[in-house]
């Protein structure tokens, strides 16, 4: 498979970690992998058996789902209460519960939640059932904004009239900055997410480096993307470097997607603040639909609750997003909380680091005695 | 003796026949203590009844899939070939079918005809011979067109002994050929998802390859699994689990065709937890697989089988897999259901 084999291959990655383990020397390195999709890559690759021990990888706060409070799943489900409703959600929403159960849940009790792969169909959707309202249930960074901004534009041009969009979009720079003045921040440079830079390039990243002296190294997904981003930030810190560096300039331009962007613009403004599971409410976190896009405005056009719930007690989700806690250091990890049974979104969103660690780690770190 | 039912999940939900572990804990938590008997205790793909010294292989299986035809098969040759090949990693050569179908009113004469005619055809590739059943018809919404249930009887190879209870570390996993594309065919024919590939579902009778490596390899046969839904990966899992023992797969020896490699690494999916309809995995000694192998490649149908990995001591009740470049990771059971209604 073109573009994924020559990343696997193995005498490169064989190589290239032994390049890491002598670059990283006796040191300590703390370095976050922002992007849940690295999270995600990390462990399916098993990468950890090719780490030397020194470098220890942080997991952060790049997976929509999981940052996304459980009081805006109620207020997403609660749309779909209404038979006149046609609820629209990518496939990681689908196990992610709320006070009420997960969007599966629902539907298995009788309510319209179909499962979309990418907003035009649920705009699709709502063009084939004139008579019925689709709320697509909007998540994700800058990767999927500019797909929904797209639709909504599209709506607006075609004058869908059944058509809104329930808005959680989110950006990545806020909470990175979050992460950075948070008391317990201890890491020594960040792998930067890959798809959010597709959309925003390289620069937003400059104040890490400019203002906190900590590098950033724009990733790739492959075993071997992943295995040259670290040696670039072992190399920086070991230097005492803080820049802005790109590994995955096969897909990530300097200055990210102007189209997308101009997209983006049009149809969203900022909120003033936004609730993030674990790291709390940010200011200019997040994004709305802007005043000419308010009739597709699922906030407006329904009345959601907007109750704010708190996570059960014991889960400790927003320590392991804040990377303060390994998964398996929260109480209900793998007893309580499983893929099957999950408390919090971390477990189930493919991207949360507890699933990544549960699906593709523990058993065999519980069976070797670790 | 009613046993304890130990299910707990308030409502049924899809993944509950995703054949993952949600199948699981409905048929160990609610459906055997309530029908327990030692036979169905094995949970094997089909019963094992002894009548008059003569051991026999008794198995159902119902049939849901959506669309009800897609490139390389259809309803009817699934139900027809799902129930053989159940008899068949049994290690029993098929006898007699019964087949229901349930019709939604409004379903077309011709469709059915067709799907008919399907059955006809692959009862006829397989040897075997409908010999009765049942139709039922129900209201227009109800039924989503067509579902079909065959049962099969067949006849065990006194030579095999198969279980579980059979597999010892150092045996070797062997797999009939390419992985993922009965599932990945069915979930693009749909036509939700903008993709395209040059693929077709596997759907097949893996008797004559079955009955082949019995010939060749019988003494060493430790256990087999048509790996439908859930795929290899629950399959072993399952027998991990199940023979107290560890399963180590070799990642590059895994054969998956180029679009379902593609497909899964596009929509996230790992081809090890997708349905296939006409391999099966031998569990084999050691001394016996080389030559089992070799027999089935050179039959039609089998060039593509391989040793993907081995039974060991290590990581017992889980099965991991070992890639290329040295890394290590654990391939649990399907949990949920990203595809349902796949057969």
């Amino acid at each position: 498979m073109k573009y994924v084999d020559e990343f696997r291959d193995p005498v490169l990655i064989q190589k290239t970690a032994e390049e890491l383990r002598r670059a990283a020397g006796e040191r300590h390195f703390r370095i976050m992998e922002v992007c849940g999709g690295h999270t995600h890559a990390i462990y399916r690759f098993g990468l950890k058996d090719l780490l030397p021990e020194n470098i220890e990888l942080v997991h952060g706060p790049g997976c929509p789902v999981c940052v996304l409070p459980m009081g805006r799943v109620d207020d997403g489900l609660s749309m779909a209460q209404d038979p006149h409703v046609m609820l629209a959600a990518f496939g990681d929403m689908m196990r992610v519960p709320g006070t009420q159960g997960t969007p599966l849940e629902m539907k298995a009790k009788g309510a319209d939640v179909r499962m979309v792969y990418s907003p035009l169909d649920a705009l699709k959707l709502a063009q084939a059932n004139q008579e019925r309202e689709v709320v697509f249930f909007a998540i994700g960074f800058e990767t999927t904004a500019p797909s929904t901004a797209l639709t909504l534009l599209r709506a607006k041009a075609l004058g869908v009239k059944n058509f809104s969009v329930f808005c959680n979009h989110v950006n990545i720079i806020p909470a990175m900055r979050a992460i950075l003045d948070s008391p317990d921040m201890r890491l020594d440079g960040f792998i930067g997410p890959g798809h959010v830079s597709t959309v925003i390039g390289c620069r937003p990243y400059e104040f890490v480096a400019k203002n906190y002296h900590k590098p950033v190294v724009v990733s790739g997904f492959e075993p071997l993307d992943l295995l040259q981003s670290l040696l670039m930030l072992v190399r920086q810190i070991s230097e005492g470097q803080a820049e802005v560096e790109n590994q995955y300039k096969r897909v990530v331009p300097q200055e990210g997607n102007a189209a997308a962007l101009r997209a983006m613009a049009e149809v969203f403004e900022l909120r003033p603040y936004f609730e993030w599971r674990g790291l709390g409410f940010i200011s200019q976190s997040a994004l709305k639909l802007r005043e000419a896009f308010a009739e597709f405005d699922a906030e407006t056009k329904f009345s959601v609750p907007g109750v704010r719930v708190t996570d059960p007690k014991a889960a400790q989700c927003g320590e392991v997003l804040k990377g303060v806690l390994k998964p398996v250091q929260c109480k209900l990890f793998g007893s309580k909380c499983t893929p099957e049974y999950p408390v919090g979104a971390l477990m189930v969103s493919s991207e949360g680091a507890c699933a990544a660690y549960f699906n593709y780690v523990h058993r065999v770190q519980a069976v070797s005695g670790g | 003796m009613i046993k304890t039912v130990r299910f707990t999940d308030v409502q049924i939900e899809l993944a509950h026949g995703a054949g993952g572990k949600a199948s699981r804990r409905l048929i160990e938590g609610l459906l055997l203590p309530y029908l327990t008997n030692p036979v169905l205790e094995a949970l094997s793909d089909a019963a094992s009844l002894e009548v008059n010294g003569t051991r026999l292989a008794f198995t159902a299986d119902s049939f849901v899939v959506k669309p009800l035809k897609f490139p390389g098969g259809s309803i009817g040759e699934l139900a027809v070939n799902g129930t053989v090949n159940d008899l068949a990693v049994s290690g029993a050569k098929p006898l007699a079918l019964l087949s229901t179908l349930i019709l939604e009113a409004g379903l077309s004469a011709e469709t059915l005809e067709l799907q008919i005619r399907a059955m006809a055809e692959a009862g006829e590739r397989a040897g075997v011979n409908i010999v009765g059943g049942d139709t039922k018809v129900v209201e227009h919404g109800k039924a989503d067109g067509l579902y079909i249930t065959t049962a099969g009887i067949g006849l065990v190879d006194t030579r095999v002994k198969l279980s579980p209870g059979q597999v010892r570390p150092g045996d070797q996993i062997l797999i009939s050929g390419p992985i993922g594309d009965h599932g990945i065919t069915v979930l693009l024919a749909r036509g939700e998802l903008d993709l395209e590939a040059n693929l077709s579902s596997d759907t097949r009778a893996i008797w004559p390859l079955v009955e082949l490596l019995i010939d060749k390899a019988a003494p060493g046969l430790r256990w087999m699994r048509d790996p439908t839904r859930g795929g290899v990966a629950t399959a072993l899992n399952e027998l991990a689990r199940d023979a107290k023992v560890g399963i180590a797969l070799c990642e590059e020896k895994i054969p998956v065709r180029e679009p379902v490699r593609g497909a899964c690494e596009v929509l996230g999916l790992d081809p090890l937890h997708i349905a296939n309809e006409g391999q099966f995995i031998a569990v084999v000694s050691k001394e016996y697989a080389e030559q089992g192998l070799e027999s089935l490649r050179a039959l039609p149908g089998g060039s593509l089988s391989a040793i993907i990995g081995e039974v060991c001591e290590e990581h017992r009740g889980s099965v991991v897999v070992r890639t290329s470049y040295g890394a290590t990771r654990v391939v649990d059971m399907l949990v949920g259901d990203p595809l349902p209604r796949i057969c």
